[in-house]
């Protein structure tokens, strides 16, 4: 399903990718750990065509980047740190929105599909400056997953959330990932994806430097693993 | 639940569908302009307390006489209109990158000219109606009719030439952390063809000049617009990717 050949990132005189190879299996979750500046962020950017690949090879559900951006994009779902949602809109009128930029057929009953999901239904009509961060988040999965895609990307979709919201969203990401998509998550944090994810990679310094099934090893083993790692890099 | 099959949406548009999602993701980007303006006022209110105090000040600060008031009022205006066009622009693409949202619509499966199309739409609609209020007020304030058809022809415009650079502008400037000064710097040396046509043509109009004088103007302002809107359609997608 991504298919990743010596990709090279730099900005400037600053490299950030170092000729990274990854492979991600149909259906397979993948997380994707790191220390921070460890190029998660820019690599997931070049995987949902947000940046370009300064040199190597990505090949996402058949589609070459970035020549054939365009006709990926009907088929990628990006939650990031950030919602990407409109504060003065309504839940119901941001994906609205976005379910027309997408073309999403049958929009107003995929509509009240996802609401329940991200279980926004009772707040629809409710301006998303009045949601807490928890709340964004989730409608934000449910922008990310209103056009039904197969591949989701997550850039640490933890990131800023209370414990209560961390559990609501780990709810979500599980039905999101149960439905047979392709899921690339980035975190640092171990707690949270293992559980959630089939492979654990250890992205450090612009390459993939461990990866590890999760058959393979202890949720309480993870944290080695990932020290030995880094140490290893 | 989440019972989408995940393929669903993946089949690639023909060429009449495809304008016809093109001409729709306009039409919503507008639209979600508007509505987020409608809750906030956040946009139009600045550019229009703005404007009025730019029209307010100069009455106070040139002390005319009514002769010489209808030399300076194209100048005025477009000052005016200048200053708080780049207000708009400054503040609408800002909305964008704060939360965000620009990468949700980067991330959307359509050209990214309709992008740029639907925000330099939305814009325009805000400095028109910012003009639409300013027009009356400055007519009264200065004691001069400016609804004329051919001066209401030059605002059109050169708002439309003002607005399609700033668009294409501001997208580049809100990419750097010095987004609030780096427009106007960007902005106004590239502006300048378009305002200077538009105040030599608005004067023309208002002096009451034969039509064979102020053409060439009104010539330079349609192929500003032209070239611009072309130019913008081309490199959009370039000056917003990473």
């Amino acid at each position: 399903m991504i298919e990743v050949r010596k990709l090279v990132k730099r900005f400037g005189l600053k490299t950030v990718l170092r000729g990274l190879d990854f492979h991600v299996e149909p259906g397979e979750f993948v997380a994707l750990l790191g220390p921070n500046g460890a190029g998660k962020t820019t690599f997931l950017r070049i995987l949902a065509s947000l940046s370009r690949p300064t040199l190597g090879e990505v090949i996402i559900a058949n589609h070459r980047l970035p020549a054939q951006a365009g006709a990926l994009r009907r088929r990628i779902g990006v939650v990031s740190h950030l919602p990407l949602l409109y504060g003065e809109l309504t839940a119901e009128e941001n994906l609205r929105f976005y379910g027309r930029m997408y073309a999403v057929p049958g929009l107003e009953a995929r509509l009240a599909e996802v609401l329940d999901l991200v279980g926004l239904a009772a707040r629809r009509r409710d301006l998303v400056r009045t949601f807490s961060r928890g709340m964004q988040q989730r409608l934000a999965i449910g922008r990310a997953v209103l056009h039904a895609p197969e591949v989701m990307l997550f850039d640490e979709p933890h990131t800023g959330l209370d414990q209560e919201a961390c559990d609501m969203l780990e709810e979500v990401l599980r039905e999101v990932a149960a439905r047979g998509r392709t899921v690339v998550m980035t975190s640092h944090d171990l707690a949270r994806v293992a559980d959630l994810a089939s492979r654990f990679d250890v992205l450090s310094n612009g390459v993939i430097v461990a990866s590890v099934q999760r058959a393979q090893i202890q949720p309480d083993d993870l944290l080695g693993f990932y020290r030995q790692a880094l140490r290893s890099a | 639940m989440d019972g989408a099959p995940v393929v669903s949406h993946a089949k690639t548009p023909g060429l009449l569908e495809g304008m016809r999602l093109y001409l729709r993701s306009i039409a919503a980007l507008v639209w979600k302009d508007l509505a987020a303006e409608l809750r906030s006022r956040e946009l139009l209110s600045a550019m229009l307390v703005f404007a009025l105090l730019v029209i307010l000040i100069f009455n106070f600060a040139l002390e005319l006489d009514t002769r010489t008031r209808a030399t300076v009022t194209a100048g005025v205006l477009w000052v005016t209109f200048a200053f708080a066009g780049t207000l708009g622009l400054n503040r609408s693409m800002a909305m964008e990158k704060d939360r965000g949202c620009l990468d949700g619509l980067l991330l959307a499966p359509v050209d990214r000219s309709a992008i740029y199309f639907g925000k330099a739409i939305g814009n325009l609609i805000f400095m028109i109606l910012v003009e639409v209020i300013v027009l009356p007020i400055y007519s009264v304030l200065y004691n001069i009719n400016l609804f004329q058809g051919g001066l209401l022809l030059v605002i059109l415009l050169g708002s439309l030439g003002y607005v399609a650079v700033g668009t294409l502008l501001s997208a580049m400037a809100v990419q750097t952390r010095t987004r609030d000064i780096l427009l106007p710097i960007l902005l106004f040396p590239v502006a300048i063809p378009v305002l200077i046509a538009a105040v030599k043509s608005s004067t023309g109009f208002l002096q009451g000049l034969e039509m064979a004088e102020i053409s060439p103007w009104l010539n330079l302002l349609l192929v500003y617009d032209v070239v611009f809107i072309a130019v913008a359609f081309m490199v959009f997608d370039y000056v917003v990717e990473e």
